[in-house]
């Protein structure tokens, strides 16, 4: 691929980045950096890409080493990012408990009969 | 016929496939960005990864599958537990730490992408040899800063900036020193000397900006870091021609470059300013150091629970000695209490509150408080003028109402959280030091605000204990 179409997706996709992340919530910056995290782990394809042309000890060593490296990015960034997500939780909706709070009263007469 | 390996290995099925993944980080993305829908934009970022592995996987070229596995298997023996284990109050460490080694990766493929060019008889063209420069030179960087940063995070590292005489000349020599050598290699030079001194100077440089930065301003450290790291794997996309890393890469840059302005301007400061040097770092801490002894009125857990309890609108404005103390669970008991008696609760978050961006807001998640109670800066400050009762939990500067009002502060501009204009204020803290900026707040001494002096936790516990008696 020639250098200015990579400079095209790469200008586009920055106004793309720019345009969905700009309105992010406070209370989603630090999942949002640690999703980010595990998508820069992507430079693992990098070393994919080149381990098998490289030749001599030090590259292929280098390399495991810069996929090790990507895999702690992706693999880390999306499960914590996960692990963070889940504890985001809203507040009892009250339709919910009227609903639960029903169920009470419906199981009440029950029980006594 | 074609054959199924046939097709699976077309070029243009591999470009599809990375078309395919990279909609889906973006998608997974613009998911994230709502409370409602992140959980599952995350995962749909993560099935755009596997696609790109895969697809990557599948190309002709692709060898060497054992070395490749074992690369995969060590970052999951590593990643996997750090990931399940890491506390929430960690998590700024973590992130550098994921800063870091995603730079490393950035770095090393550089440099081994370089010595495969010379072993294949010289300089690659230039469209492929300058991205490999830049990522190498910002890859470096970001994976030393990030280790610093870790470092003093972690606590590994004194917290306090750490400055070097001449800091700024040094570090100008030191980029120098990289791009001087970037430009004698893309100019011709072929040698690796020179490459690995390209690495050298910016893991020096690396180093030496983020040593000297103040444990106040790492939320924009991190960030910056973060945009760092994105950039160089966007970098090292163009220079491997891999239209997926370009992508992942620059909207990592993108977002950790909005980051990073959005935590600059909570603490009115520019980036150049606080790379430049640390917070005070000279020794000049302003007004602490006076000595004068101003009056200040302590209170004790009793009289804070029945101010609380007499309250109609209660806020709760938190800061990071709330995190070190652990408090979070017994804030949200107390708030529990007091919603049960009607009065209602909501917290504050200024968006610099904790060591990373966001990070108040994730604790007080993992304590259950529920994300509606916790209101940004902006949407709360209108609010306090009808608060009843204000509660400052290990946080200072952010509160600081010298920053609205005492032009010679050093921290005059930046946005704070009004929560002197509320009716009362307890402020809890341990004693009556300085904060980090190591600035006096006035707040302290005004006439509506009463202090709760020890460890943020087992005050809360005492006035909580103090309500429920009531």
């Amino acid at each position: 691929m020639d250098l200015l179409t990579e400079l095209t997706i790469l200008v586009l996709a920055a106004f793309v980045g720019f345009e969905v992340i700009s309105k992010v919530p406070n209370t989603l910056h630090t999942p949002l950096m640690s999703a980010t995290n595990a998508i820069h782990g992507i430079v693992l394809l990098g070393g994919i890409l080149i381990v098998a042309e490289s030749e001599g000890f030090l590259s292929k060593l280098l390399l495991v080493i810069a996929i090790a490296f990507g895999t702690i990015n992706v693999i880390g960034g999306f499960l914590v990012t996960d692990r963070m997500l889940a504890l985001f939780k809203g507040r009892k909706k009250p339709e919910e408990k009227e609903k639960a709070a029903e169920a009470e009263t419906k199981a009440t007469p029950e029980a006594s009969r | 016929m074609i054959l199924p390996a046939a097709f699976l290995q077309d070029p243009d099925f591999i470009r599809f496939l990375y078309i395919v993944a990279f909609a889906l980080f973006i998608v997974g993305m613009h998911g994230v960005t709502h409370v409602n829908t992140a959980r599952r934009g995350n995962h749909i970022a993560a099935v755009g990864m596997a696609i790109a592995v895969v697809a990557t996987l599948l190309i002709e070229e692709v060898g060497d599958y054992g070395l490749i596995a074992l690369g995969i298997a060590l970052g999951t023996a590593v990643g996997v537990p750090a990931a399940r284990q890491v506390k929430m109050t960690a998590m700024p460490q973590m992130v550098a730490l994921f800063n870091g080694v995603g730079g490393g990766a950035v770095a090393l493929i550089s440099y081994v992408e370089y010595r495969d060019a010379l072993a294949l008889g010289g300089n690659p063209e230039l469209e492929t040899l300058i991205p490999i420069l830049f990522a190498a030179t910002i890859g470096s960087i970001s994976f030393w800063g990030s280790n610093i940063a870790f470092g003093k995070l972690q606590g590994i590292l004194p917290g306090k900036p750490i400055g070097v005489p001449g800091q700024q000349f040094v570090n100008l020599a030191l980029l120098l020193v990289a791009v001087v050598a970037a430009v004698a290699i893309a100019a011709g030079a072929e040698s690796e000397g020179l490459f690995l001194l390209i690495l050298l100077s910016a893991a020096v440089l690396g180093n030496m900006v983020v040593l000297p930065i103040g444990g106040a301003d790492m939320p924009v450290v991190i960030s910056l870091l973060n945009a760092l790291t994105g950039l160089s794997a966007a970098a090292a996309g163009m220079a491997l021609d891999n239209v997926a890393l370009i992508v992942g890469g620059i909207i990592v840059g993108a977002s950790g470059t909005i980051l990073t302005r959005l935590m600059a301007a909570a603490m009115n400061r520019s980036i150049p300013n606080i790379v430049a040097g640390g917070f005070g770092g000279d020794g000049a801490a302003p007004a602490a150091g006076d000595g004068e002894e101003r009056p200040h009125r302590s209170t004790d857990a009793t009289s804070v629970a029945s101010q609380l309890t007499l309250a109609d609108r209660v806020v709760v404005a938190p800061g990071y000695g709330l995190a070190v103390a652990q408090a979070q669970h017994t804030v949200r008991e107390l708030a529990d209490e007091l919603e049960k008696r009607g009065i209602e609760v909501s917290y504050a978050i200024h968006p610099v509150a904790g060591r990373m961006p966001g990070h108040m807001n994730v604790l007080l998640a993992e304590a259950d408080v529920p994300y509606e109670a916790l209101k940004e800066m902006d949407e709360i400050n209108p609010e306090f003028p009808g608060t009843d009762v204000t509660l400052v939990i290990g946080a200072n500067d952010v509160t600081n109402p010298a920053a609205r009002e005492d032009e010679s502060s050093p921290i005059y501009g930046m946005p704070i959280l009004d929560v002197d204009k509320s009716e009362q204020v307890v402020v809890l803290k341990r004693s009556m030091n300085t904060g980090f900026a190591g600035i006096d707040n006035p707040l302290f001494y005004n006439e509506n605000t009463t202090l709760l002096f020890g460890d943020a936790k087992s005050s809360v516990q005492e006035v909580l204990a103090a309500v429920k008696e009531l």
